[in-house]
This record gives structure tokens, sequence and C-alpha cells, in this order.
């Protein structure tokens, strides 16, 4: 009648609390890790430390708050698809700003 | 006998008379009634946009800017491309035929979401009510592309409600986007699969997509040219430190996918026309399904080819030149494969055939002419000319409005219930070709010569030229205002269509014509190929005279 | 209790649709879609943060110096915290624990509007100490041996703070919008087990909005060693 990609309902999987509360204390310390890093001077990779925090606690949230892990592939299809755009306009455009500085010509 | 026949009604129950009075239509959620008010809506911004066409051409005739002042000219361009790019083409064949045809053809009572459907009329509405307001008060004259720092700094203009207005029209595209992405996904009936779809439904498909994840971008950024005017903060600003190509970055993001979000859905309706009045499969179905998608996709990655002589890096240039030549490849498989469904077929030749032809060969030559754009050494020649001109309104004008136009009297009988005059069509298509070829040839060759495009005078040289373009543009207003005419006419004289008046195979053509309010009777169920011409009984096609 | 549970799903159902699991499934999927958009949306503002960090890295550690990180790492907290209240309130309309999930719901709700709270502290701040971009605008380190290297681009980054957190507080706002609507619903017995797709979505759209804002600290607040509050 409908398309479904799979035998069980997503909305029929109910995630345990103890799940949800567990996520949420990962997430908590990883949020005191970030603040703590950012008291050490790590030069130029505290901003990749920072992010490579924030994408861990942001696919948490996806994950488990927003059941991709219990979703249809269509789901997962579309976050894909959000993230594989996000960089297609990011490193297009840096195409333009990390070679503008390149010389055509030979420097003086 | 005289009086009984002269004006024949519909007896039967459909979406047209099952209610009545203003109510019944400003608060449908029936996608065929909101397809009629966008018909409505769109035609309107269709004649004012043209109105603006035919100052500028007006201006144009003589060498000396001696019509207009230079500000004024300089609104009446960026109005025009304005209203025709926003509130003409994007929404033209998706929200009118789109709207209408695509859940009958996928077998659906319904978009996904009807109230939301509502919601992007209403959207679109105060969109283009704001921007007309905006308009009438004083206008823009940033050209419809903003660049900055003029339309952020420099501007005179009603640039913060233009861009509000265009602003709000874009959540309704969005919308209307995000429906049919729902929709062709989840309300297909059974045994509808991806490969019988009709390839309008892919291609309308291919365009949200666009519609989705393009149109956020230029919204937050007429957001940000509009903080900037408000608050002089200066991100687009070169004096406080801003990079004014941050703003064409960002503007073309959308902009250039957004030619495909135009183009895609007229191809979508070429491809129904070509099977159907050939009487003939087309040919490589999944090619040309596939070739939407790569459209959609590519289509992203092309966008600096806007900004060749702008200041961007010249190795962006290259990348973005490279990815330009590659998008023009699904294009031209879209051209070929239609080409081989005629060949060997069972040509007709009614008016929606006519315009199927006259797309087919004028967007080709648009498209052509953009692959010679995307070539780094020919843009910096003919960039900012009327070479460009000629190129967009080759494929938007000859392509798109002839998809449009294509489509409207292809459906024409299944929306209405009503046949239009076959003979007074086919003339308007005549004349919509004469008119479209006398008009934006000569631009090509002024462009190539050197005329500067956004400009009220120009030397005496150009002058031949520009009278030819002016009088091609007269024709084609004629081709225009026929078909107001005679479709109108059709709706109260026009002669009663049967379902299916092209013996067209399609879900939407086994229902009756008006549909009834629900659609379908009952869901259908269905067994065979998409455009199963083999096994279409032979009839005789029956269209009015 | 189960018939009226099944009566007010079928209440429920849209006439458009087959039956409740194509409708929960394509509503779900429609906010997905939805969030998309809003990725994209944002997107804008990340990218023009990426070109200009990326060029004017030194501006941009200086702007961020003046972020209040304590303020700025609490408000972190109060969304996650949300976060979960949302969660297990949408759990709750699951299992048919109406008076939970309304209680959890409007917990949610508080958290939202202490960020909101949190984040109107921090914009006085900011306001009064002249990093409103535009004709008064006016930035010091406040470290007299280290002065301004390059006001003009800090006053970029402010314009990036202000815009980037100021389009998250209005989704906030929406947020608290939604949820209170969703409140207001279910003490009116509106969700049920077999219905409950609104709370789904709006629990959706929430979680989305703390996304948002955990990529919105790190880049605005932390971008180098803090070397002072």
């Amino acid at each position: 009648m409908k398309p479904t990609d799979e035998h069980i309902s997503p909305q029929a999987h109910i995630v345990p609390v103890s799940l949800y509360v567990g996520i949420w204390i990962t997430l908590m310390i990883c949020t005191g890790l970030t603040v703590f890093a950012a008291s050490v001077d790590l030069g130029i990779f505290n901003i990749v430390v920072a992010l490579v925090i924030a994408t861990l606690k942001g696919t948490l949230v996806v994950l488990f708050f927003m059941h991709l892990r219990y979703s249809t592939k269509l789901t997962m299809v579309t976050v894909i698809a959000a993230l594989f755009w996000l960089f297609i306009m990011f490193s297009l455009s840096m195409t333009d700003y990390l070679t503008r500085g390149w010389s055509t010509y030979a420097s003086r | 006998m005289d009086m009984a026949t002269a004006v024949q009604t519909v007896e039967r129950e459909n979406y047209l008379n099952s209610n009545y009075g203003i109510k019944s239509w400003l608060f449908t959620t029936d996608h065929k009634r909101i397809a009629m008010l966008y018909l409505v809506s769109i035609t309107f911004m269709f004649w004012i946009g043209g109105f603006f066409a035919m100052l500028i051409r007006l201006e144009l005739l003589t060498p000396a800017g001696d019509l207009v002042s230079s500000d004024t000219y300089n609104k009446l361009f960026s109005m025009h491309g304005i209203i025709m790019v926003f509130f003409f083409l994007i929404p033209s064949v998706p929200a009118v035929i789109g709207n209408f045809v695509i859940p009958l053809m996928v077998g659906a009572k319904d978009l996904a979401f009807p109230r939301v459907n509502l919601l992007s009329w209403y959207l679109y509405m105060a969109g283009a009510i704001t921007a007309l307001v905006s308009m009438v008060t004083g206008g823009v004259d940033t050209g419809w592309t903003f660049y900055t720092p003029f339309s952020t700094t420099y501007s005179n203009t009603h640039v913060i409600g233009v861009a509000i207005g265009i602003f709000i029209t874009g959540f309704s595209s969005i919308l209307t986007g995000l429906n049919f992405i729902v929709t062709i996904h989840r309300m297909r009936a059974p045994g509808m699969t991806w490969r019988r779809l009709p390839l309008f439904c892919w291609s309308n498909y291919a365009a949200a997509l666009i519609m989705v994840l393009g149109t956020p971008v230029i919204a937050i950024t007429l957001l940000l040219v509009a903080l900037e005017r408000a608050f002089n903060i200066g991100i687009f600003n070169p004096q406080l430190g801003g990079d004014p190509l941050l703003f064409q970055h960002l503007f073309w993001f959308y902009s250039h996918p957004a030619v495909y979000i135009m183009i895609l859905p007229g191809m979508g309706v070429i491809s129904e026309i070509v099977t159907c009045f050939s009487r003939k499969r087309v040919f490589g179905y999944e090619f040309v399904a596939l070739a939407s998608i790569a459209i959609a996709v590519l289509g992203f990655l092309v966008w600096a080819h806007h900004m060749f002589v702008a200041g961007i890096s010249v190795y962006a240039a290259l990348v973005f030149s490279l990815l330009s030549y590659l998008v023009a490849i699904p294009s031209a498989v879209k051209v070929f494969n239609w080409t081989a469904t005629m060949y060997k077929g069972s040509i007709r030749y009614e008016t929606p055939m006519l315009y199927a032809f006259g797309f087919i060969g004028l967007f080709t030559i648009g498209g052509l002419t953009g692959v010679f754009l995307a070539s780094l050494g020919l843009d910096v020649h003919v960039h900012d000319t009327y070479f460009v001109i000629a190129h967009f309104h080759y494929v938007m004008v000859g392509g798109m409005v002839m998809a449009y136009m294509a489509g409207l009297h292809f459906w024409w009988p299944k929306i209405t219930g009503r046949l239009y005059p076959e003979a007074w069509a086919k003339l308007s298509a005549l004349l919509v070709f004469v008119g479209f070829n006398t008009t934006f040839f000569p631009q090509f060759i002024l462009g190539y010569m050197g005329m500067p495009r956004r400009y009220h005078a120009y030397p005496p040289e150009f002058q031949v030229l520009n009278v030819l373009s002016t009088a091609g543009a007269s024709i084609l207003a004629v081709g225009y205002v026929l078909p107001m005419i005679y479709f109108l006419w059709s709706l109260r004289y026009g002669e009663l269509s049967p379902p299916n008046p092209w013996n067209a195979v399609g879900l939407e053509w086994m229902t009756a014509s008006p549909p009834p309010t629900h659609n379908f009777d009952e869901t259908p169920v269905v067994t065979w190929e998409a455009y199963d011409y083999e096994h279409q009984p032979q009839e005789e096609v029956s269209v009015g005279q | 209790m189960a018939s009226s549970d099944i009566q007010i799903a079928e209440h429920a159902l849209q006439h458009h649709f087959a039956d409740m699991e194509q409708q929960q499934e394509t509503s779900t999927f429609g906010m997905w879609m939805f969030l998309l958009t809003e990725i994209m949306f944002f997107g804008g503002l990340f990218c023009a943060y990426l070109v200009y960090r990326s060029s004017y890295y030194q501006a941009f550690v200086e702007g961020s110096q003046k972020m209040n990180i304590w303020l700025g790492a609490t408000n972190t907290a109060v969304l996650i915290c949300s976060s979960l209240t949302m969660a297990l309130g949408v759990r709750a309309a699951q299992t048919g624990k109406s008076r939970l999930m309304v209680v959890l719901l409007l917990i949610t709700i508080l958290f939202g509007l202490g960020f909101l709270g949190i984040k109107a502290v921090e914009y006085h701040e900011h306001w009064t100490s002249h990093e409103f971009p535009g004709p008064n605008f006016h930035f010091e380190t406040g470290d007299p041996a280290h002065p301004a290297t390059d006001p003009q681009h800090t006053e970029i980054y402010f314009s990036l703070y202000w815009a980037m957190t100021g389009l998250h507080a209005l989704h906030m706002v929406v947020g608290v919008i939604l949820v209170s609507w969703i409140v207001i619903a279910g003490l009116g017995g509106a969700f049920t087990p077999s219905y409950f797709t609104p709370v789904e979505i709006v629990g959706l759209y929430w979680h989305f909005v703390d996304l948002v804002w955990i990529y919105l600290f790190p880049l605005l607040y932390l971008i180098s060693k803090k070397h002072g509050g």
C-alpha cells in the first residue's frame, strides 16, 4: 500500500531510559572536556579538538535523541545529503579563498 | 438545439464545481485548486515582468538614452529580472502543472502535506505583494543579482523591501519542493515503482531537490544584505573589511542551481509530450531519469562561472570552468534521447508538440552558448554583454516558457475539461517561435560585437539589430496574448474534453477531465511500464478544431 | 482505554493517507526534509564564518577572547539537558504516559527559557561594551600589552556572532512556542501510543536547534586558548 523500508515501523522502537541518560552523561562530559581543552594552549589544534568533540556530540544527538539509529535508510540519506551539500558549499568556496594568494607570475 | 450546444457544461461533479464561493478557493487544500490559484498569480506577475521588458525594448529602439533616465533604466531591468526569475519562472511549471498533475501521476489523492501546499501559495502571495509594493513605491536598481556593496551601501532604492519579498517567496519554493519530494517517495500507488514513474515526476523531483537544498542559502544571503543595509555591518563591504565576492559566492550558490529549478520541470513536460505525440516510449528512460538527477547535483558545482571576471582566483576559475562543461552532458543526453524517441515514431503535430519542437531546438542553441560561456577566454570577451542575455533568454524563454506553454496546452483538457481551439493555438505557437528568434538572435551578434548589458544607451552602429530585436518582441507579445484570450474563451465556449483527448499513457489520463476532488474513485494499481504506447489502442485523437 | 486510543488515532488520520503508519512516516520524513533546509540556511552563515576566519584568524581569536566561556558552557549544558527531557518526553508520549510527557516538556520549556535568559545577559554585556557592529562599534582587547591587531575584521567576527547566535535564538523561541503547543494539546489528551507524531517531530526540531548550538559554542567561544575570563 505504502512503500516502507523496514518491517517494523521506526516509531515502534522504544529507546530505554538508561540509554538516553547515558547519552546525556556523555554529552555533559564532552562539554566539560571541550571547555577544559580551551584552557590548554594547543595552538592551531585548539579548534581541531573543539570540532572533533562537537562532532562527536552532534553524532550522539542525531543518532539517539533524533532516533536516526532506528530510522529508515531514506532518513539516513537525507542527513548524508545535508552534510554533502554543506561540504560542497564550503570546499568549492574555499578553492577561491585559499588560492587567491597563489601567484600566476614568478614572485619578485 | 443551437442554444443547448452553444455553451456546454460539465454535468458531473469535479474539483471545480464541488464547492462554490471565494472561501472554498482561499481555504482549499485540494492540490488542483491550489494549482489554479498559482496559475492566476503567476500569470499576473508574468504580465508585469513583461511590461518592464516592453519598456526596456522601447528604450533600446534608439542609441541615445532618451526614453527614461539611466537610474530608471536600472530599475526596469532589475525589476524585469526579479519578477521573471523569482515570481514567474521558478514557480511556473512546478506550482501550476506540478501541483496539479503530480498527485495524479503517482496515483495519490493529494500531495503529502496539503495544508503546507496552501501555505506555499500564501507565502508566494505575501512575497509577491511585498516586492510589488516596493517596486511601485520606488523600485530597485541593483539588478536581480543584488551585487554588493552597491546593494548594501550605495543604492538609494527599496532593496530591503524587495529582498524581503524574495525571502518570503523563497520559503514558498522550499515548501513546494519539500512537498514534492515527500510525495514522490511516500505517496505512490501500489505498483508505481520508481522505474514506472513518469519522467515529469523525475524532473520535478530533481528540481525539488534543488529548491530544498539551494533556496535556504539565498534566503540567508538576502537576510545578510538586509541586515548590512539596516545596520551598516560590513560583511560584504570592503571599506569595512568585508568581501563583496563572498556575497557573490553565496548568491550564485543558489542562483545557478536556480536556473535548473527553472528548466528541469520544463524538460519533464517535454518528455511527456514527445513520447505521447510520437506514440512511442521514451528512448533510454533510465538515462533521462538519471540525467535529471545528474543535472541537479552537478548544477551545484558550477556557480562561480558567473564570477570569472569578478576577481576570484584563476585556479578556482579553472575548476569551475571544467565542472561547467560537465553539467552540459546530462542536458545533451536528454536532447539526444528525445530525438531518438521521435525517430520512427508516429508524429502528430498538435500544439503541444509544436512547442516541444521549439523547445528542443532553442534549448539546444541556448545550452550550447552556455558551453561557450563556460570557456574562460571566451567569457572574458562576452561577459556582461548581450551575448549572455541572449544565452539565458534562449534557455529560459525559448526553452522554459515554451515548455510551460506546451504543458498548459497538453494538460488544459485535464485541468479544465475543455479543449482549446487548435488553429489559434498553432498560430500562437508560430508567432512565439518567430517573435522569439527575431528578438533574441540579434542579441547574440550584438553581444559578440561588444554591446554591454544593463546600459540604456549604445553606439549607433548597434541600432539596426536593436530595432530588429524590439520588433521581434512585439510579435512575441502577440504570441503570448493570444493564448490568454483563447484559453479564457475555452473555459466557457470550448468543446468538452473526454478523459483522454490525446490518447496518452499515464494515470492522470485515466480519471475524468476535470478530475473529481479525490482524484480517483479507487486507488489505482499499476501493472504496466511507463509510456506503454505499444499497448495503447490507436484511437483517433480527439482534439477540437 | 485501548479503543479510545485507536479512536483518537483514527480521528487524526488525514483523508489522503492510506493508514496511520503512512501518515506517521510521511510526517517524520517531512520534518527531516525541513531540517535539511535549516542546515543549508545556517550553512550560509557557517560558510561566511569559514571564509573570514581562515583569512583573518588573529582578528577572530581576539574577538573570541571577549566571549564569556562560562556562560557559553552553561548554555551548552542547559540545551543538552533540555534535549534529554525532550527525548524522555517523546518517549513518555510513545508509552502512553501523557501526564509525564507534559511534565517533561514543561521542564524542556524552562530549560529553553533559561538558555534565552543567559543569552540575553550575554547580549547586554556585549551591547554595553560597544561590541555590536555598526557605527557605534568599538573594540578593545582589554589588555594594554596586546592592543587589537585588526579591529575591522574583529567587527566582522562580531557581525557573525550576533547573526549566528541571533538566528539560533530566534529558532529557540519558535521551538519554545512549538513545545508549548504540544503541551497544550497533550493536556487535552490529543496524544496516544498510536498517535504521537507531532510530539516526535517537534522533538526532532528541538534537537536540531541543540545541534546547531553544539557547533556554535566551540566556533565562537573556543577559537583559541582563553587568555583570561
